[in-house]
């Protein structure tokens, strides 16, 4: 096992304190060539980028921040495990870069010496330099370096300040034994925590003797922000406001570039119609992957702007202080006040939310978060509700002036949340039952977010999304194409038959919808696997005033909510011009019929089906990550079956309620 | 461990703005132990920044860092004015 191996790459990891600028200097180090995906097993998220020191090749692992490696949480026992070499999927690093806050000395270091513990060559990269020093405080580097027994490197990542030495040192120390600068005194007096004295006596004596502190300017101006953003009242004010800033802003700034992808796909429908002779691989290609995934990509610039919020919110340190806030609230649920980051971000996409439950550090209360995270209405909902305000509820106002759709659109998301907080309740005092964990959590100094790991941060969740897209939602897209589009119907095409094909008649706009290889669609549809499956489950779901397409586009969604729209497309035939797809689509449901002549939607069945979608776990993608995230079964099946039957009863609820006050 | 004097109070009774000095933290849980590995030892010096809306949790500043706490939490340390 001795030192030179030439053909083994070199292995570096980065390990620091959350907020220390480490994210930071390993983008700054590895530019964009890194790599994110998980530890095998578990979802702690492994960031490898490729390094050069000087001409050599060398992977850079990110570790997850961390305060201690004593291995209280998932993060901590995966950090230990990859700087043991015990980690799969990490090569046993051979020197690591500890990222040392220089404005947080003491309690960065705490980790420093953690490190050195565990034998392994350590650097010290002293971030936020510039800031330590505009505080007028002052720090003998040489001495702080000779008292660690370790380089010491000041880096700045946007100016480049320290990187060249920085590599000098990493390949210094590669293939030497760290010596640990102190020693334990173990005494029965300090009892079992005598190492973490030990550890910060060392601490103190470094600091004392190689920084001299001016008064904290650094706080004061931290405390004078804080002094209005976690005050009593206006804290709370302002956190609302802001949480209504990013969805209004959500909303509005995403609409133009979804209009101009909706665009696209249908530009590129029309294009693949033109060049590929019509048949069944032109109908795979437009009908079931185009308008598929081009309905799902559609959500793009929604979850970019989303993630460029929570990034800003996340690096400018203001998402701890909403924590801090709201941590009252949430511990009467039984959760942390940290779970109100994973269930803000499951407004985007419930699968970043329930990801982000893993700095939950207690079991039960990260899966209780985990259960109640789809309840917070997605943007993959947004396409359902949107769908049925528009087609029933457009134009209309209460109290002559709120809009109707607003009002229900706010009920939606209202509904999701207390049902959240019921079931949240409900769960801690039942199967997860434990006592509130502890809150312990740092206030970072507020800091301005740093653009390139806003923008990398919001890159890695869109590319995330888009594999999402490209796999299960493309897979999805041709079973379900392919569940409607077979048997082929043998009849020849029937005289037009009354009310079932009123969907041909939506499309008059000069271009002729091919016409399909027997009968018209919608009889080709009733016919097919898909209709046949929709027409086993209708007298399941008649009681909810749902038809049989309904029944089609609710197994459909199945695989993901926003599925409903581009079904509803299919079925209704619409999507032959996606130019045109959401007047004509808005058209088709209005004029539907079900197979006795009755309108097929009414006011009614459009808010039933909007409240089903809040509460009904459908989608697939979420569930397979429930089941990495829990590592097992039990959970996800439990999450679909419950979720489906609270979906079914207040969905009954609310069509028989409406029936009952003499609605339609 | 505990040497009880009669100045010898628990956080959560420490007025906001004025400077104490931890004596001991009490416990063997993990709380206590991650109450340790942040900083807070006996002989370090903390104080009160302020109450969450809701009276609780509280934001206590000490080497140089906030950290916050639930009331719960910051009654295992004791200290000294």
């Amino acid at each position: 096992m001795s030192d030179t191996n030439h053909d083994r790459q070199i292995t570096i990891a980065l390990a620091g304190n959350p907020n220390a600028g480490k994210t930071t200097l390993f983008n700054s180090l590895t530019g964009l060539k890194q790599k994110v995906a998980n530890y095998p097993g578990v979802t702690v998220e492994r960031k490898i980028g490729s390094w050069t020191l000087n001409g050599n090749a060398a992977s850079l692992i990110d570790l997850p921040g961390l305060y201690s490696l004593d291995a209280t949480s998932l993060d901590e026992q995966i950090a230990r495990d990859v700087i043991t070499g015990e980690q799969d999927g990490a090569e046993k690093p051979d020197a690591v870069i500890a990222v040392v806050d220089a404005t947080n000395l003491e309690r960065n270091l705490y980790l420093v010496t953690q490190l050195f513990e565990f034998g392994v060559p350590v650097v010290v990269a002293l971030t936020m330099i510039d800031q330590f020093e505009k505080q007028k405080h002052e720090i003998d580097i040489e001495m702080f370096s000779a008292m660690l027994k370790t380089p010491v490197v000041a880096v700045n990542a946007k100016t480049a300040r320290g990187h060249d030495e920085l590599i000098e040192k990493v390949k210094g120390v590669i293939g030497t034994t760290p010596a640990v600068p102190y020693t334990f005194e173990e005494t029965d007096e300090e009892g079992p925590h005598g190492k973490i004295f030990a550890r910060y006596n060392f601490i103190s004596r470094v600091v004392q003797e190689s920084v001299w502190h001016s008064d904290h300017e650094k706080h004061r101006r931290s405390e004078k922000i804080d002094r209005i953003l976690t005050h009593r009242f206006f804290g709370l004010v302002i956190l609302v406001a802001i949480l209504l800033l990013v969805f209004q802003t959500i909303f509005s700034w995403a609409s133009l570039p979804m209009d101009l992808l909706e665009q696209g796909f249908g530009a590129l429908g029309d294009l693949v119609r033109a060049s590929v002779p019509p048949g069944i691989l032109a109908d795979l290609i437009v009908d079931g992957i185009i308008a598929g995934v081009g309905g799902v990509v559609v959500f793009l610039p929604q979850i970019l702007l989303l993630f460029l919020f929570i990034s800003i919110l996340e690096d400018s340190g203001y998402m701890s202080r909403a924590a801090f806030l709201l941590d009252r609230l949430m511990s009467r649920v039984g959760l942390h006040g940290k779970a109100f980051l994973p269930l803000m971000s499951s407004f985007a996409c419930a699968i970043p939310g329930i990801m982000a439950t893993r700095t939950i550090e207690s079991r039960r209360d990260r899966f209780a978060t985990i259960m109640i995270a789809p309840f917070m209405s997605c943007s993959a909902r947004l396409p359902v509700y949107t769908l049925m305000i528009a087609t029933f509820f457009a134009g209309q106002t209460v109290l002559g002036f709120i809009s109707l759709g607003a009002v229900l659109m706010l009920a939606m998301y209202t509904l999701g949340i207390v049902v959240a907080i019921l079931v949240g309740f409900i769960l801690k005092r039942t199967i997860l039952k434990a006592p509130p964990p502890p809150f312990l959590m740092e206030l970072p100094p507020y800091r301005l977010p740093n653009l390139r790991t806003v923008f990398q941060n919001m890159l890695t969740r869109a590319w995330l999304f888009l594999k999402r897209a490209g796999t299960v939602i493309l897979a999805i897209s041709i079973i379900l194409w392919a569940l409607m589009y077979f048997p082929r119907n043998q009849s020849e095409p029937p005289a037009v038959a009354g009310g079932l094909t009123q969907s041909t008649e939506i499309v008059d706009d000069g271009v002729q919808p091919p016409v399909t290889a027997g009968g018209s669609d919608s009889e080709q549809l009733k016919n097919s696997y898909a209709g046949k499956l929709g027409r086993t489950i209708e007298p399941v779901i008649e009681p909810l005033g749902f038809d049989w397409k309904i029944g089609v586009a609710l197994i459909a969604s199945f695989a993901a909510r926003e599925v409903l729209v581009s079904t509803l497309s299919i079925i209704y035939n619409v999507g032959k011009d996606e130019n045109e797809e959401s007047e004509t689509l808005l058209a088709a449901v209005r004029n539907a019929k079900t197979d006795d002549g009755r309108p097929a939607w009414t006011p009614l069945t459009a808010l039933t089906l909007m409240v089903f979608f809040v509460l009904a776990m459908q989608c697939m993608s979420t569930l397979a990550v429930v089941r990495r995230e829990t590592n097992s079964w039990t959970w996800p099946i439990f999450m679909l079956a419950y979720m489906t039957a609270l979906a079914y009863i207040a969905a009954l609820i609310t069509y028989q309620t409406g029936r009952a006050l003499g609605f339609e | 461990m505990k040497r009880k004097t009669d100045e010898t109070i628990l956080l959560t009774d420490l007025p906001h703005g004025k400077d104490a000095r931890v004596t001991a933290v009490n416990g063997s849980g993990r709380v206590t132990r991650r109450l340790l590995e942040m900083g807070v030892i006996p002989g370090v010096s903390l104080k009160i920044v302020k109450d969450a809306p809701f009276g609780d949790p509280i934001e206590v500043r000490l080497r140089g860092y906030s950290l916050a706490m639930r009331r719960s939490e910051a009654d295992a340390i004791e200290i000294v004015i």
